[in-house]
Formats: C-alpha cells, sequence, structure tokens
C-alpha cells in the first residue's frame, strides 16, 4: 500500500500489494521483538523462568527482602566491630533497601541488566 | 496431624564422630543418596544403547540434556558451555529431590533452607572465584557501571555491592520456601479431612470431598512448582556465571 489511495478495507488487492504487505509485516514483527528484547543474553530466558504468576511475585519479593537483610546484616556488624552504632545500620539498611529495589527492577526487566550505557 | 511433621530429620544411623559433633546419615542424606543413585542409573542406562532410534529412557536423558543445554546458551553465551556439567548436575538434583519430595511420605530434601543456601552458595563463590580467576581486578567492574556521574559513584558501587551480596540469599531462599510452604498446603488440607471426619461422623467425611479435591489440585500445581523451581533455580545460577564470563559487558 505505498500509494495510500487503497484503503484497509478495499479487497481488490493485487498479489503485488499482499507480497509488500507481508513483507512490511514480517519487518514490523521482527522489530517488535527486536524492541520487545533488547539484548538476547539477559531477559529472553527471564521471562521464561517467570511463567507461572505465583513464581514471579515469590520472586520479586524475595529479591527485596534478601537486600533489606545483607543491607541490615553489614551495618549491624559494622556498628559491632567499629562501635559507631547507630549510624552503620542506619546507612546501610538504607542502602539495603536501595539494593533490593534495584534486585527487584532487574528481576522485573524494568532496567535491563547492565546496559544502561550501551 | 502436624504439618511440620514432615520436616523433621532423623538419625538413620551413626557414621562416627568429629569433636563432639555426631556425624549422623539422615533422612535427609539417605534422599540425597536416592537421588544420586537413581540419576546416575537413569543417564547411564539411558545413554548406553546410544542408539539412532532412540529408547524412552534415552529419549528421555537426550531431552533433559539439550533442555538444560539451550537454557545454558541462550543465558551464559557458548562460553557458558563449559559450566554446563555444574549446571546440569544442579538442575537434575534439585529437579530430582523436589520430585521425589511429593512421593508419599518421601522427604523433601529441598525444603531445609540449609540445603539451598549450600547450593547457593557454591554458585556464589564459583561466580566469584571464575570471575577473579578469569579477570583478576577487571572483575570488579561489574560494581561500577559505566556513565555514572563520579559525585553519586560510591554510592552507585555500594548498592550494587549489596545487591550482589544479596544474591545467594534470594537464590536459596526461593527454592526452600516454594517447597516448603507447597507440602505445609498440603499436609494443612489433608489435616482438614481428619478433622471433618473426626467432629462430624459420615457427614464430616462426605464434606471431606472438598479439601480432597484442594489436595489433588494442590499436588499438580506442587509437580509444577517442583520443575518450575528447579528450572528457575538452574537460569538464575546462568545468569550469574553469565556475570563471571562476562563482567560489566
Amino acid at each position: 500500500m505505498a500509494d495510500g489511495t487503497q484503503g484497509p478495507g478495499d479487497r481488490k488487492q493485487t498479489p503485488d500489494d499482499e507480497a509488500a504487505l507481508s513483507a512490511r509485516r514480517q519487518r514490523l514483527g521482527e522489530r517488535l521483538t527486536k524492541m520487545s528484547r533488547p539484548s538476547e543474553n539477559g531477559s529472553g530466558p527471564r521471562q521464561a523462568a517467570d511463567a507461572s504468576a505465583i513464581a514471579r511475585g515469590f520472586r520479586l519479593s524475595t529479591e527485596l527482602v534478601a537486600g533489606v537483610l545483607v543491607g541490615a546484616l553489614i551495618g549491624w556488624l559494622l556498628d559491632r566491630w567499629l562501635g559507631i552504632s547507630p549510624w552503620g545500620l542506619i546507612v546501610f539498611v538504607l542502602l539495603g533497601f536501595a539494593a533490593g529495589v534495584l534486585n527487584v527492577m532487574r528481576a522485573a526487566g524494568v532496567v535491563d541488566e547492565r546496559h544502561l550505557d550501551d | 496431624m502436624d504439618p511440620i511433621h514432615q520436616f523433621q530429620i532423623i538419625n538413620l544411623f551413626s557414621l562416627g564422630k568429629l569433636g563432639n559433633a555426631e556425624i549422623a546419615f539422615t533422612n535427609s542424606a539417605l534422599f540425597m543418596l536416592i537421588a544420586v543413585v537413581g540419576l546416575t542409573l537413569f543417564l547411564v542406562v539411558g545413554t548406553a544403547g546410544g542408539r539412532a532410534v532412540p529408547t524412552r529412557l534415552q529419549s528421555a536423558a537426550e531431552l533433559s540434556y539439550e533442555f538444560v543445554a539451550s537454557m545454558v546458551r541462550s543465558t551464559a553465551g557458548s562460553e557458558g558451555m563449559k559450566f554446563f556439567p555444574f549446571v546440569f548436575t544442579i538442575f537434575m538434583f534439585v529437579l530430582t529431590l523436589n520430585l521425589f519430595g511429593l512421593i508419599p511420605y518421601g522427604f523433601t530434601v529441598t525444603s531445609h533452607i540449609i540445603i539451598t543456601a549450600a547450593l547457593a552458595l557454591m554458585v556464589f563463590f564459583t561466580v566469584l572465584g571464575y570471575g577473579l580467576m578469569r579477570h583478576g581486578l577487571h572483575f570488579f567492574n561489574l560494581f561500577v557501571p559505566k556513565g555514572v556521574p563520579i559525585y553519586i559513584l560510591p554510592m552507585i558501587v555500594a548498592i550494587e555491592i549489596l545487591s550482589f551480596i544479596s544474591r545467594p540469599i534470594s537464590h536459596s531462599v526461593r527454592l526452600f520456601a516454594n517447597m516448603l510452604a507447597g507440602h505445609i498446603a498440603l499436609k494443612v488440607f489433608a489435616g482438614f479431612i481428619i478433622l471433618l471426619g473426626g467432629a462430624l461422623g459420615a457427614v464430616g467425611w462426605a464434606g471431606g470431598v472438598l479439601p480432597f479435591g484442594m489436595i489433588v489440585a494442590l499436588t499438580a500445581l506442587e509437580l509444577l512448582v517442583a520443575f518450575l523451581q528447579a528450572y528457575v533455580f538452574a537460569v538464575l545460577t546462568c545468569i550469574y556465571l553469565n556475570d563471571a564470563i562476562h563482567p560489566g559487558h
């Protein structure tokens, strides 16, 4: 439909038009798959891994909790070793929370794994 | 009746003492041994014939190989194939343990966090060790994303490091909690049948059909979860190994 005179409802399509249309459809399909999974490496199998919704929800919640837990643990240990209580706990719980959110965003595929720059 | 009872560790016999700690052969160890022996038999017998037209067993063995191989290739690249034996072992081991846990009177080894944590830490230290061996200190580029302004870089690096350290936790907790929760749910619904029957007699036993139907549905779901969690565990292993092979690519 290069000339634009034929509407989408027009049934009198020549074989040429149909070939052009199917070629365009194929190109669109390729572009769509390329856009929906920017890297073949990271997000493709990750989406397959989240086949069931329960597993997906569970995965995201553990990612967040793990980040906060690690932050709290490190902060607590630093407090004990360096005697800077409560500053280690305060700083590292906040950092851990940020790490947890980062984990969740990575797991959900919102930020692509380490492809921010290229 | 106690839904937690199924996770109890029982010492079957003692293997001697290390200091004051007893080294016991437990029911958990027994099921791991059964899993390893069963898996070895399955793969050795399955691939022994090497026929062009595979038998059922050979086909199953080949399918499991193909499945894990394509997973490793797509996640960690063709370079990741050097870790194929590692990933294959983890996947088949976890899958077999999960499935054995579904057999009545079976013991679910993967519902103990010590087992899943040991597996996750093994992956974690493999990633760390291989990454450092292969890339030296460049491995730590993993924690330094490019294109970040210098004034927030220290915070970003701290967050990335925490995110890296939190991996084995979420890796192990996910498998353990899924198996634990599923098996407890099964036992709780089974307990409902007994409670209903005990409290209401014949009416109760008839009403027990409802929780029984639930158990049937849950068992099917657990079968899916058993497979899915083994798969997720293996895929995450591959994703983490990918970081060791190509840090900050």
